[in-house]
């Protein structure tokens, strides 16, 4: 088990029963040794989301238009979808807004 | 007096909105000069004045009453400025910067402080600024921008303002309600300071104008309200050169960002190479805004581009701030460089000035280059749809046969209607129950607008989110937010008097019977003299055995005619026969039934 802090953010948090911030422990994937980014999003689909999860994800990763954060960092700098994810990490799913 | 930049652009241009705008900008040069010319004037009556008033104690002229004529962005070249003729003043060093005295007094409080000073403001009032979207953003970012003396502003807008905005777009006002955002904006930016040079475009930003547009200034702000829109400006900036100020609110939040700046900064389609889905983007007209957050974000954006154009302090480039306006968090992340592979700003970029006007955005994004409404749905058969007047007819019908028949059934069942909403779901099937009695004893034959057959009671089923029904609703609408449809499913079917999905077995009893026995007590009571009727529908019930309500007329109630819709068709899949809606939703009832009802 990693405990990971989660966020939501930018509307992302109505998907998930309008809870932006947690505390979760996620269980690492059989047959590998570390948590990684996208299987975090796996998890929280499987284990958190509450109502249309076509909003959340598409394949295996996040819908376009939804930044993941890890430790206030682009997870495009540390390994997108393959970033390790370690005990104690802030990971935010944000969603991009269009309003003005 | 600078020669206007617009003059310059590309004459060889056939296309129709590149002369608009060509057109639109020397229009708006005329307009603005001649407000200028109108501060100047009052400026030199002004300083008559004072000289009148100082040559009857003191007998030198001050040199410096008449401004400089150069009334422009910035002061003339201090070289020129510097008194040829012998001082007739006070010894006085000439000024090392550009700045008039008028300039000089207005930003003083920018040139006495240490980090920015007198070459960083001379720098402001060099440059200038394209601010896209004259609303929540704009409204903010325009305002500074003019008060601090950024030479030139262009103003873009093809929207109009409506009241429903001045809760955050703070550059309008009600006296304004109707005018061009673009026109009102120069308004309130010239009042603040009739120095700065406003343009307004009032024909907003399309693909084929946004080059010629975006050309014409330092630095843009992307201060829109779409998708469509954000992806055009951020191409055209990258096509351009310039660096772009985007930020974004919505609810409580809002994200801000600088684009295409410096060596490797990140474009808007290296963070989002693909457009997200309509479902994805929540839109103010539909979330709500609190006004505040797009007011601070537009200030923030006025921040970065004083930053950009005076050279003075850090960019917000690969970084983006987060506001957090419910618990007060301002926070700062890292963001990625700019994507070797990006279609805009990449190493082989297939968006140039050639294909960008060309380019269909409207395509890319699956939403149109607006913040308005969705698109009107047609899933039911538009025929068995009400008009609000219809629905207002069925309901005063409703009322008048209860009132025939000497009783107040109906308004005793409308107010068990709204005490059920907050009740929950027993009080609520008890409620169906009486509404639907209430309706077959006031049948007096009469075929209700909706169509021929027997009346039955209404069911207003309001399935609108929460906060919209808290401002107002139709009196005994049933409100079950459609977003909790799922959950209360069994509710709303027992209401409806359909069977309930959780128990097959004994509701689809339950609808058999019901299905023999409606039409029963419905003609008995049509059938039987005014007063008989009253027992009808329980005898009829009690001959099939069991205690079916007579099932009412089902009508759902949303704020557009969408949502409603959709739960209607989802209703009758699941057995509730002749259930309707509403045609154009609590907007059209507002329009078109009831003026005095507030339009959301
Ligand atoms: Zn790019």
């Amino acid at each position: 088990m990693v405990r990971v802090r989660l966020e939501f953010s930018g509307g992302l948090e109505l998907l998930f029963g309008n809870q932006k911030e947690c505390e979760v422990d996620v269980p690492v994937a059989s047959g590998q040794q570390e948590l990684t980014a996208g299987h975090l999003i796996l998890w929280a689909r499987d284990n958190m989301l509450q109502e249309r999860p076509e909003l959340f994800v598409k394949g295996n990763s996040v819908r376009p238009g939804i930044l993941v954060l890890i430790n206030e960092c682009d997870w495009e700098l540390c390994g997108a979808g393959e970033s390790t994810i370690s005990e104690g990490d802030h990971v935010v799913f944000i969603s991009t807004l269009h309003g003005g | 007096m600078s020669p206007p930049d617009q003059t310059t652009l590309p004459s060889n241009c056939d296309d129709a909105s590149t002369l608009r705008v060509q057109n639109e900008a020397l229009r708006n040069q005329v307009d603005t000069l001649q407000e200028q010319l109108a501060a100047l004037k009052a400026e030199l009556e002004a300083a008559r004045g004072l000289t009148a008033t100082a040559a009857d104690t003191i007998a030198p002229t001050p040199a410096d009453a008449p401004r400089r004529a150069s009334c422009g962005p910035c002061g003339g070249d201090p070289s020129t400025s510097a008194p040829t003729a012998p001082p007739a003043h006070p010894p006085r060093a000439p000024p090392r910067h550009g700045l008039s005295r008028a300039q000089a007094e207005r930003y003083s409080r920018h040139l006495l402080l240490p980090a920015f000073g007198v070459a960083a403001q001379e720098r402001l009032c060099r440059g200038s600024v394209l601010i896209v979207g004259c609303g929540g953003l704009g409204s903010p970012a325009a305002m500074y921008l003019a008060a601090a003396g950024v030479g030139r502003l262009g103003l873009v807008d093809h929207d109009s303002v409506d009241v429903s905005n001045l809760h955050r777009q703070v550059m309008h006002s009600t006296a304004r309600v109707g005018m061009h955002k673009a026109l009102s904006g120069r308004l309130t930016c010239a009042a603040i300071n009739p120095t700065v040079q406003v343009e307004a475009h009032v024909c907003g930003l399309s693909p084929a104008s946004a080059l010629a547009l975006v050309d014409g200034y330092d630095v843009v702000i992307d201060a829109s309200d779409n998708p469509a829109t954000r992806y055009l400006v951020s191409d055209a900036c990258v096509v351009a050169g310039k660096p772009l100020v985007s930020a974004a609110a919505v609810g409580t939040d809002g994200q801000l960002t600088v684009y295409n700046h410096g060596p490797d900064g990140p474009c808007y389609r290296c963070l989002f190479p693909e457009s997200p889905s309509p479902e994805n983007c929540s839109r103010c007209g539909e979330a709500g805004v609190l006004g505040v957050v797009p007011g601070v974000m537009g200030c923030l954006q006025a921040l970065e581009a004083i930053k950009l154009l005076s050279g003075v302090g850090e960019v917000a480039s690969k970084k983006l701030t987060l506001f957090d306006a419910l618990s007060g968090r301002f926070t700062t992340v890292r963001l990625r460089g700019r994507s070797p592979g990006c279609v805009a700003c990449g190493a082989s970029p297939a968006l140039t000035r050639a294909s960008l006007p060309d380019y269909d955005y409207v395509l890319f994004t699956g939403q149109p280059p607006d913040d308005g409404p969705p698109p009107d749905l047609q899933l039911l058969d538009a025929a068995a749809r009400l008009a609000p007047a219809e629905v207002a007819a069925l309901l005063a019908a409703e009322a008048n046969g209860a009132e025939a028949n000497g009783a107040a059934a109906a308004d005793g069942a409308a107010e068990a209607v709204a005490e059920a909403g907050e009740q929950g779901p027993e009080a609520g099937a008890k409620r169906g129950e009486d509404e639907a009695r209430a309706g077959a004893e006031s049948s007096t034959g009469s075929a209700g607008p909706a169509g021929p057959g027997p009346r039955r009671g209404v069911l207003l089923l309001d399935v609108r989110p929460q906060a919209q029904y808290d401002v107002m609703a139709l009196p005994g609408a049933v409100h079950v937010p459609f977003e909790r449809l799922d959950e209360r499913l069994g509710e709303v079917l027992a209401l409806c008097g359909a069977p309930a999905g959780s128990t097959p077995a004994g509701s689809s009893a339950a609808e058999s019977s019901a299905a023999n026995s409606a039409p029963t007590s419905a003609s008995a009571a049509e059938a039987a003299p005014q007063g008989a009727a009253v027992d009808a529908p329980e005898a009829a019930a009690a001959g099939a055995g069991n205690h079916p309500p007579p099932r009412p007329r089902v009508v759902v109630l949303c704020r557009r005619g969408n949502n409603s819709q959709r739960v209607a068709a989802r209703l009758a899949a699941l057995g509730v026969e002749g259930v309707t809606d509403m045609v154009g939703g609590y907007q059209a009832w507002a329009r078109q039934v009831d003026p005095a009802m507030p339009l959301l």
